[in-house]
């Protein structure tokens, strides 16, 4: 190869990494400041690209010169920043008491409302942008031709550093973000306005979004589907350069632009799991990325956010328990289809208590767990298709390839805490998805194999329908009796505090590992029920949103409650196989009703149950 | 006979030698107290003595045995229990819940998956709470308790393990004067009945002079004096640098009533 | 329960039949399920379902189908993952009783539909997905497709460029099933047409995520002489853009299936590239047979847009739908999979039948080229290609699908 393309394809990188970097640096921002995982950064770098495609034609119209271009992309980025202040004032601002984790359902919420108010604003249609004037040809370097308007970007990433550097340091705004970014507690005792520095911060994050997005309308057309093409890059280089961490974020959209331009010429195929397997070797080597700090050691006398005492069942939770059994059992008598939802609804219920198991009982947040879901529906799916053996063995299996996956990723996982320990979950569960997406003759890639059907004897709906209830209920039940056993107090204990677990003698990674596995086997034998329920397997079954379906159910049902995931399971498939069939636009209402749930059961629907009882007659 | 030889215990954070070449003994049923000013080093000793911090130098003997390095949980299970500067207890646990916990933890039963937790050790638990005087609390969410209630509660997580060493950093840390007298005597208590050896570090000097046998002085990391309270005491070296006139008047103070 | 998506007419027809009873006791509507990815994927799917709604009232308006009765279509939202595809089709099946199922576009969902129409032994005529597998490897008895899939199309452009002087080529696929497939089937065909041709370099980017730079960059490395491009949507503005300006187009020839649809012609506005060998749908430079033209016409005038090749599918379906009724005359799904095989059907773009062999449909497309015309993409030079001259051959269908 010779060295012109070699400086090329560099130059390629480096436009990339900058462009990368620009969205990036928004959210890492809002996270060092928020603790916010922010899920709507995505829609509002979508915002910013389609804020462009609208007002920088229409300035065009003027005159074409290269200033209004510049213009209308500041606009643009500039209401969207307004629309994260919005954000910040109408929903993140009431929510600052609740979980952190609530924040991160709630701006998921806001992703489902923006995808449809984008598709109702600008229809369905890709909406090309005009190129920018001035920087429409190319320039020719060596004996290669270059974009010109990539030149400019290479000169946008560090030209955003060295702005947000001198923000941070000349500013008392930017040095509140600072203090902030390493000390919450601190910021609150110097008395400063917290609410003033949020927004402020979510408008800079946003608006730094929308500047990533207003930036490539020359490059690529605003589409429905950039919010999420997006979010996963800029987290994993949020995560590979240290949450909170500017010139981290900038270092690891380098090494991720230029790894992708390299990589494309070695490994034209894996592009897809290259970047998450980087993140992975990096945490693994660095638990906490390239400039990142350890999270402020535990200590602080706050109570944990999930299960604090698992008690036991009272009346009222007996009959409702009892009513909820008879229901499902009662099923068939409604119909077929009510059998259907049903038997899925089980199958989530499970799904989400063994995440529950995680998250509420061990603190281990998570957003990888439909991994194990999925490979334990390909562990009992491939026996079936591949190795023609029937369903019982294929159940049989399910949780094992559910905890196996489980123990292997775990042993690297539990070396971890807090967030990333969940941004390392959602690495493994990205490059599971990209291996049974990549790997066709083995899984079928992503049309996924059929022929996943149960056994004779089981192929009704109402028969399999009771199959599951008998199955999952039984391990629902296990894993509720886990955490009242020693096992699940340890977890627990663990949690409140490694130090002291460790000083009492227990091994405490090696508990969360045995955790995580069990509640991966738990997840798995979910997955194989879901699979002979569907008659299928495909990759959607571990991906992302997937995941953060399950995360969704916990909270809805409430993390601090051992059976409240099964409410949150139910409550959650209902309302979606609700808002479906119903209008195109179930996720604007779908959105709608998780961000109602948030403001009004911040503690989940098992938290509001408990409140109602507790008030005095 | 000793219980506890530390030699050349050495440790670096960055550019600060936060322990240099630190080395002392300590026997069974002995107190051992470690003073110095903040930042002098105490609490990263007591963490390469318990486990927390590997050192980078040096040598931890346990009786007789090299444990230099291991970790906090493998020392526990050879008898070694601790407190900690800030005080480390499950916050979602009852006051009685924590210490089962440890209870579990010292009895192996961390991994079984079907017993009911709330019910096991119930009574050893009760016991070692009547111990440091916190039975009656045993009910309530330790987090509600008063700082000073919680330190107990520590004392009692850790002793559940019957420790034969027991690290204590600052165990009367936030405490009221008067709770501060009564928790060091019943630690000394504990100590010489179960012929446990305690050491401790405390600001308190009141504290330190009328409960240790032997105190160390630890200044920039270093040694710089030990000995019996007297012989501390009268150190002009130690007088200086840390002790200064109050610390020497109340080392005084102390001591009278032991000897009188 | 009233539902948005329901068909105004039907309600009309609903509310008519409630005051009448008598009268219209005979005519109950024929209820088929719609499942498609009218959500996630509403640039295809919407002018699609106008197109069906349109069908279905001429249908309806010439006297409905089987002897009278009105035809309804259900339409669902297939949420775009098999997992909800299922069960939506369940819930069509089940709670709103239709006859069979129809639609999906994603070749996933559109396998998972047919497999689980198999399994509960029910019609499903696939429209959109475009995977071989559909009639091939997973074909079943009960699963039928209309829409030319990847080989179809791929053996289109295939014919188009035999001759050409171009010998080394490079491929540029999306990373999944279809990106794959489709270049597979060319480079295993490719040797047929343009003998010594060879492939020199391959770029596989994730869909949807093109880093376009080093994408160009490295196909522009291995100086091809022509480029077969399989990217589609936001990945292909993405790659012509980068391609226009590094010059990766200039003096080589390109094919790439499906630029030439108006759902990815529109978005590149400006800079559609010259000379392209493309498949595709230009609605405006059709003028036979007469009804597709009608067609155009009737679908400008009810939605004020030009339709688009998602259009013309709902429409030949729902042509294709109303024949199996009335050849079939009955609900029962042995006798409508039994129908359907084989059907021949007059359509707005002329006949298409569902060959008994694989149930594939004989529907075709048009092969044309890319030109810019008043600063919009379309196509010129194109013809119709009728899909019954590019199907997989017989021993290769009986090699490939399951036995019956
Ligand atoms: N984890 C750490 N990282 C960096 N420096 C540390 C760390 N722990 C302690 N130090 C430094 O080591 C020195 C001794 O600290 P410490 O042992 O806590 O003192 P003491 O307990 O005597 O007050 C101090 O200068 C402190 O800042
Ligand atoms: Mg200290």
């Amino acid at each position: 190869m010779e060295w012109s393309f070699l400086l090329v394809q560099a130059l390629s990188g480096l436009a990339s990494a900058s462009s990368l970097f620009v969205i990036a640096s928004g959210l890492t921002i809002v996270f060092g400041v928020t603790r916010i995982v922010n899920f709507a950064h995505g829609s509002f770098y979508m915002l910013g690209a389609y804020l462009a495609v609208t007002i920088v034609p229409w300035l065009l119209e003027f005159d074409r010169s290269p200033t209004l271009f510049f213009v209308g992309v500041l606009a643009s980025a500039l209401v969207v920043g307004l629309l994260g202040v919005a954000m910040e004032m109408l929903l993140l601002r009431r929510i600052y008491r609740v979980p952190e984790l609530f924040q991160l359902l709630a701006t998921f919420g806001v992703v489902l409302i923006v995808q449809d108010l984008v598709q109702l604003a600008w229809g369905p249609m890709d909406i090309p942008g005009p190129r920018a004037p001035g920087l429409r040809h190319g320039v020719t370097i060596l004996d290669q031709r270059f974009p010109a308007y990539e030149l400019f970007l290479i000169v946008v990433g560090p030209a955003v550093l060295a702005l947000l550097w001198l923000l941070m340091h000349r500013t008392r705004f930017g040095v509140l973000i600072r203090a902030a970014t390493q000390d919450r507690e601190m910021v609150g005792a110097l008395g400063v306005n917290q609410a003033m520095l949020f927004t402020g911060t979510l408008f800079l994050g946003a608006a730094l979004a929308g500047l990533g997005g207003a930036l490539q309308i020359p490059r690529i057309s605003a589409n429905a589907h950039m919010d999420l093409s997006v979010i996963t890059e800029a987290f994993v280089v949020t995560v590979i350069g240290g949450m909170g961490s500017v010139p981290g974020a900038f270092i690891a959209a380098l090494l991720i632009g230029l790894l992708q331009a390299f990589g494309v010429l070695i490994f034209p195929k894996i592009t897809l799991v290259l970047v998450f397997l980087l993140m992975a070797a990096v945490l693994v080597v660095k638990p906490w990325g390239l400039l990142g700090r350890p999270e402020a050691a535990a200590g602080r006398a706050v109570l944990p956010e999930g299960i604090l005492d698992p008690g036991r069942m009272d009346w009222a939770g007996k009959v409702l328990a009892v009513v909820a059994l008879a229901v499902m059992l009662a099923l068939p008598l409604i119909d077929a289809y009510a059998v259907k939802v049903g038997t899925e609804v089980l199958i989530f219920a499970l799904a989400a208590v063994s995440l529950n198991f995680l998250v509420g009982n061990g603190g281990i947040v998570s957003f990888g767990h439909a991994a194990y879901f999925g490979l334990g529906a390909y562990g009992a799916g491939l026996l079936v298709v591949k190795a023609g053996l029937p369903m019982e063995p294929a159940l049989i299996a399910a949780p094992i390839a559910g905890g196996l996956a489980a123990a292997l990723f775990g042993f690297f996982v539990v070396r971890l805490s807090g967030i990333y320990l969940a941004m390392l979950t959602m690495a493994f569960a990205q490059i599971a998805y990209a291996v049974v997406f990549q790997w066709v003759e083995v899984t079928g890639g992503d049309n996924g194999l059929v022929g996943v059907w149960p056994s004779h004897w089981a192929a009704s709906r109402e028969v399999y329908h009771y199959l599951t209830a008998v199955l999952t209920l039984a391990a629902i039940v296990f894993l509720r009796r886990v955490i009242h056993a020693p096992f699940g107090a340890t977890l627990r204990a663990a949690r409140d505090s490694a130090q002291r677990a460790d000083a009492i003698g227990i091994d405490v990674r090696m508990h969360r590992w045995l955790g995580f596995t069990l509640a991966g086997a738990a997840a798995g034998l979910a997955g194989g029920l879901y699979a002979f329920s569907k008659g299928s397997i495909d990759p959607t079954l571990l991906g992302i949103p997937m995941s953060v379906d399950f995360l969704s159910m916990i909270l809805l049902g409430g993390i601090q409650s051992v059976l409240g995931p099964v409410a949150g399971a139910a409550a959650f498939h209902s309302l979606k196989d609700f808002f479906l069939p119903l209008t195109d636009h179930w996720r604007l209402l779908l959105g709608l009703s998780i961000i109602a749930m948030v403001l009004v059961f911040p503690r989940g629907l098992a938290g509001a149950f408990a409140s109602l009882r507790r008030r005095p007659a | 006979m000793t219980l506890l030889a530390v030699e050349g215990l050495t440790k670096r954070f960055g550019g600060v030698l936060a322990a240099k070449s630190v080395s002392f003994a300590l026997d069974e049923g002995e107190m051992l107290a470690i003073i110095g000013p903040n930042g002098a080093g105490k609490s990263t000793t007591f963490n390469m003595v318990g486990g927390q911090l590997r050192p980078d130098g040096g040598s931890v003997m346990l009786a007789g045995k090299d444990v230099t390095g291991l970790p906090s949980r493998a020392l526990c299970r050879m008898g070694v229990g601790r407190t900690f500067q800030v005080a480390q207890t499950f916050l979602s646990f009852s006051v009685l819940g924590n210490v089962q916990m440890a209870l579990l933890a010292h009895h192996g039963q961390t991994r079984q998956l079907l017993s009911d937790a709330a019910v096991m050790h119930r009574d050893a638990a009760l016991a070692l709470l009547d111990r440091v005087g916190m039975a009656a609390q045993a009910g309530r969410p330790i987090g509600e308790l008063a700082y000073g209630d919680v330190k107990r509660v520590e004392l009692a997580i850790a002793l559940a393990a019957a420790p034969r060493l027991l690290l204590m950093d600052e165990p009367t840390a936030g405490m009221a004067p008067s709770e501060r007298t009564a928790l060091m005597a019943l630690v000394a208590g504990i100590a010489r009945a179960e012929r446990i050896g305690v050491l401790f570090t405390e600001h308190d000097m009141d504290a330190v002079f009328a409960h240790a046998d032997r105190i160390l002085v630890l200044v920039r990391g270093e040694i710089i004096a030990r000995g019996s309270p007297e012989e501390v005491r009268a150190d002009p070296e130690v007088q200086r640098v840390y002790l200064g006139h109050s610390g020497t008047r109340a080392a005084g103070r102390a001591r009278r009533p032991v000897h009188g | 329960m009233t539902r948005i998506t329901l068909p105004r007419r039907a309600l009309g027809a609903a509310a008519l039949a409630t005051l009448a009873r008598p009268a219209f006791a005979q005519a109950t509507p024929i209820r088929i399920g719609e499942l498609n990815s009218y959500s996630r994927m509403a640039a295809f799917a919407v002018p699609y379902r106008n197109a069906m709604q349109l069908a279905q009232d001429a249908v309806n308006a010439a006297g409905g189908v089987m002897g009278g009765r009105p035809m309804e279509l259900v339409f669902r939202d297939d949420g775009s993952t098999p997992g909800d595809a299922v069960r939506v089709a369940e819930e069509l099946l089940t709670r709103e009783n239709v006859a069979f199922l129809a639609g999906t576009f994603l070749s996933n969902v559109g396998l998972a539909v047919a497999d689980f129409a198999n399994q509960r032994k029910r019609l499903f005529l696939a429209t959109e997905p475009l995977t071989d597998a559909i009639t091939m490897a997973q074909g079943n008895r009960y699963t039928f497709r209309v829409r030319p899939g990847t080989y179809m199309q791929t053996k289109m452009l295939i014919e188009a460029i035999r001759g050409k002087t171009a010998k080394r080529w490079a491929i540029v696929a999306p990373n999944y099933e279809y990106g794959q497939s489709a270049a597979a089937n060319f480079k295993r065909m490719l040797g047929d047409a343009i003998p010594g041709a060879e492939i020199v370099a391959e770029q596989f980017p994730a869909l949807g995520r093109v880093d376009a730079g080093a994408t160009v960059g490295a196909l522009a490395q291995s100086r091809p002489d022509g480029i077969f491009n399989v990217l589609f949507g936001p990945d292909l503005t993405a790659f012509v853009r980068e391609g226009n300006t590094r010059g990766l187009f200039e003096r080589r020839t390109v094919v790439s299936l499906l630029t030439g649809e108006p759902e990815y012609l529109i978005p590149l506005g400006d800079e559609t590239p010259e000379g392209w060998i493309v498949t595709g749908y230009a609605p405006d430079q059709i003028d036979a047979p007469p009804a597709h033209k009608a067609f155009i016409e009737a679908y400008k005038a009810r939605f004020n847009d030009t339709p688009r090749l998602g259009s013309l599918l709902g429409y030949v379906t729902v042509q294709i739908i109303a024949n199996l009724l009335n050849k079939a005359n009955t609900l029962e799904t042995e006798a409508l999979v039994n129908a359907l095989a084989g059907l021949a059907t007059d359509t707005i773009v002329g006949g298409v039948s569902m060959r008994a062999l694989d149930h594939q449909g004989t529907l075709g497309t048009w092969v044309g080229e890319t030109t810019l015309s008043r600063g919009k993409g379309t196509m010129k030079n194109a013809r119709y290609a009728d899909g019954a001259n590019y199907m997989f051959s017989e021993t290769e269908v009986r090699a490939a699908r399951p036995p019956a």
